[in-house]
């Protein structure tokens, strides 16, 4: 009953957004205000129904109502309550009623958060908002109902795939997720601004918060799934280039993009169609991504099964959504006049670039990931695209952009000239070289790569300090003066000192984990002990346990340096019995200077195990660097939030095109 | 500079950009693809010593052997109509089984040994390369829920 229920609530909520998507906006054009007020009500009402839906679905998983064919597939009776509630997400339908969940509540938001908004305007964006619903009311309507039903009833669900009970996965898709939809906001404002032909820096003021969150979502949820990939599947690997991670990585790259060509449309009022169309690619690749998972077209580890019906429904919205908004946007871009020009030495000019190398950055990997794909249906020719293909186009493109991004901070807007920042360059260079010869003095460098990652590290953090030590004058009147003006400082920069911060951290993580781990692969008798990098590893006991749903081999490896203890791993083999399975549990502690990590593998019939044990320096900075980074998307977005409250009359918020 | 002008010269750069970064992804592809192939393909084609490529197919049941050094093994890997030998160095992934899906990442050395550098199972035990699948349903060994019959 609460299942069909489920089922009436998405049917109405497609309706409420066909009634979104079309009356407000013939309301808006025909200046018709009832219409155009259906809007805000419209959007409230659909959040509510998704949130029904959602809610009988969760019901259906958490009381194990094997007659929903979606928990019979994804649950079991023994399954602890939170991976039952995961598993709501954790499959192809309940994935995408989560998405339209995320999508009405974030149009909701909108409906209730904007009101200072001119009415007209809102209700275009709310309308482009509904679009975009309908197409996945659809979608999970007519190809991927998660209300089915089963007859007769199993007694016993088939189970969740154990590698996806965890709690890494548990939240990786609700914030990737949240990132994807936060971008339809940035999208469907920028479809709004293109029906009026008037933009201007108040759009770009409200357009950042959103774009912000759902940046700071994004980067969250990709360090979740790399972390989770990295202790879970267990071969001490934390990205793969796989195109599902690949789906991820693109609208990130174009999200960080618009974010800082916002930037340039908020302060100096230019760059206004660059970043029309920078929303509307951001939004296009998240669509492109969610599809590209839930499809399974790509040859890839994480794809799942493919079906033919819904392929070719994703195509046709793919189409639609993406090639109607490039329509709008080619006939109606030329009405955004740009106002002001910019000098190549510039802050502007430098965000520019930044963003055409983020540009550079996202068609490497765009072409990575969809050109074999490609390549199959036309010529039925198989390939793959991997790691060394993004050596050799991400890496220095990466590191460009890096360089790009020390000293543009470190310009002034309108025009600079490169011997006005003599003194800052200076400062930069030095700690890039007092840095790396450091590095190299301490713990050598093994590569030239890894060089390129220290001395990109190090070129970063020194732009940070260098153009931190310039706005506060340090020395200028002393500590107490200048404590004052640490206090004063506007969040943005605090905000832009961590996102900067944070890349530096995670391309340390990544350089240095590269250079300097040591890793150890053989087969080893209880007692023994394995030399890894600084630490000794014994393994020194191993015991069969069984916990509620599942059976294990555990491994006891005391780990010792100079003889002195420092940690007892416990990896794991374990055996599910629903649905049948193994999976190793990794052992891993992590130190302030990395991580101890050890696998073992099966027995060799001669009283011997493999085992695999790493040592794994500053791993962990990987994914705290995208912390910090998402750490400043949320400062920034405080920033904007007390000067937007600031701002009460936004008659003025689309300034009328010249 | 006018910010017509200015914007005419930016689109120009970003064409510039889009261009050449397709450019380097291009060459960057022609050296660095890897093919993906089944035994039968690699029965009727040739390849070069040394290139990379991906394999793809079926465990062979009772054809995984471990080596005297504990961590090395050698199993069959089967499209159903060609079978070859592969070696691997390594702890295998968890979904990693007899008469299932693998897709091995490697060479062939000069015995005509498939060496492997990684092994991959899927994720979802349902699913398996294409091209197996599709001859599996060809020779009616198939069943939608992904156990082969042995």
């Amino acid at each position: 009953m609460i299942t069909e229920f489920g089922h009436l609530a998405l049917c109405l909520a497609l309706a409420v957004a066909l009634i979104q998507a079309t009356l407000p906006l013939y309301g808006a054009y025909a200046r018709d205000g009832r219409l155009v007020a259906l809007a805000v009500p419209s959007a409230l009402v659909q959040a509510t129904l998704v949130g029904i839906s959602f809610a009988c679905l969760t019901t259906a998983f958490v009381r194990s109502d094997f007659s929903v064919l979606a928990v019979f597939q994804n649950s079991h009776t023994l399954k602890p309550m939170i991976y039952k509630i995961s598993g709501v997400w954790a499959n192809h339908e309940g994935s995408l009623l989560l998405w339209v969940l995320i999508l009405s509540l974030a149009g909701a938001s909108v409906a209730v958060f904007s009101k200072a908004l001119p009415a007209d305007f809102r209700a275009r964006a709310l309308a482009a908002q509904a679009m975009i619903g309908v197409g996945f009311y659809v979608f999970l309507l007519f190809t991927s109902n998660p209300f089915a039903r089963l007859l007769p009833t199993p007694a016993e669900g088939r189970g969740l795939n154990p590698i996806l009970q965890d709690p890494g996965l548990a939240f990786h898709p609700p914030m990737l997720y949240a990132g994807y939809v936060g971008l339809s906001v940035a999208f469907s404002f920028a479809v709004a601004a293109l029906i009026e032909g008037r933009i201007g820096p108040l759009w770009a003021r409200w357009v950042r918060p959103w774009t912000l969150a759902a940046w700071s979502a994004l980067t969250c949820g990709i360090a979740l799934g790399s972390w989770w990939a990295y202790y879970e599947l267990g071969w001490g690997g934390y990205w793969f280039w796989d195109p599902v991670e690949n789906a991820s990585l693109m609208p990130w790259l174009a999200a960080t993009a618009l974010l800082h060509s916002a930037i340039v449309l908020e302060k100096r009022d230019a760059l206004k169609s660059w970043t029309v169309l920078l929303a509307i690619v951001a939004f296009s690749l998240s669509l492109m991504g969610t599809f590209i998972v839930r499809s399974g077209v790509l040859t890839s580890v994480h794809a799942f099964a493919v079906d033919p019906k819904r392929g070719i429904f994703i195509l046709s919205f793919l189409v639609l959504a993406i090639g109607g908004s490039l329509t709008l946007y080619g006939w109606r871009a030329s009405k955004l006049e740009n106002s002001g020009a910019f000098a190549t030495v510039s802050r502007e000019g430098f965000l520019v670039a930044n963003n055409l190398v983020l540009m550079a950055l996202l068609s490497t990997v765009f072409l990575g990931t969809l050109y074999p794909l490609a390549l199959d249906s036309f010529s039925g020719k198989q390939i793959s695209v991997g790691a060394p293909y993004y050596m050799a186009t991400f890496v220095p493109l990466s590191a460009l952009l890096i360089f790009l991004a020390a000293v543009g901070p470190l310009l002034s807007w309108r025009q600079d000239e490169f011997i006005r920042t003599k003194q800052r360059l200076l400062i930069v260079a030095a700690i890039t070289a007092g840095g790396t010869l450091m590095v190299l003095i301490l713990r050598g460098i093994p590569s030239g790569l890894a060089a390129l990652g220290f001395i990109m590290t190090f070129w970063l953090v020194g732009g940070v300090v260098a153009d931190f030590a310039h706005r506060l004058r340090y020395g200028d009147g002393g500590p107490v003066a200048t404590l004052e003006r640490v206090a004063r400082l506007p969040r943005s920069v605090y905000a832009m000192v961590l996102g900067h911060l944070g890349v530096a951290i995670t391309v340390f993580g990544i350089t240095a984990s590269g250079a300097w781990q040591s890793e150890v692969l053989t087969v080893t008798r209880v007692g023994q002990t394995l030399r890894v990098g600084p630490y000794d590893f014994r393994l020194s006991d191993l015991q069969p346990i069984g916990i509620k749903n599942f059976t294990a081999i555990d491994a006891t490896v005391d780990v010792s340096e100079h003889g002195m203890p420092v940690y007892t791993l416990h990896p794991q083999t374990r055996t599910y019995t629903d649905p049948p399975s193994e999976t190793t549990e990794a052992g891993i502690h992590s130190r302030w200077n990395g991580d101890l990590y050890a696998v073992i593998g099966k027995p060799d019939g001669h009283g011997r195990w493999q085992v695999r044990f790493h040592w794994k320096p500053f791993v962990t900075m990987i994914w705290l660097g995208a912390l910090v980074m998402a750490l400043g998307g949320i400062v920034a977005i405080s920033d904007r939030f007390s000067r937007t409250l600031g701002v009460r009359r936004v008659a003025i918020i689309l300034q009328p095109a010249e | 500079m006018k910010p017509k002008r200015q914007r005419m010269m930016l689109m120009g750069v970003a064409a510039l950009v889009l261009v050449a970064s397709t450019a380097l992804g291009l060459s960057a592809l022609g050296s660095k693809k890897q093919y993906f192939m089944t035994p039968t393909d690699l029965a009727t084609r040739h390849t070069l010593s040394g290139e990379n490529f991906r394999l793809g197919g079926l465990v062979t049941v009772g054809s995984v052997k471990h080596l005297a050094d504990g961590v090395t093994l050698t199993f069959q890997v089967t499209d159903l109509q060609n079978t070859l030998p592969v070696k691997f160095r390594g702890i295998t992934p968890d979904l990693f089984r007899e008469g299932t899906g693998v897709i091995a990442e490697g060479h062939m050395d000069r015995a005509g040994m498939f060496v492997a550098n990684t092994v991959l199972a899927k994720h979802d035990e349902n699913y398996m390369p294409p091209e197996v699948a599709a001859s599996l349903k060809k020779s009616g060994r198939w069943k939608p829920y992904g156990q082969v019959t042995r």
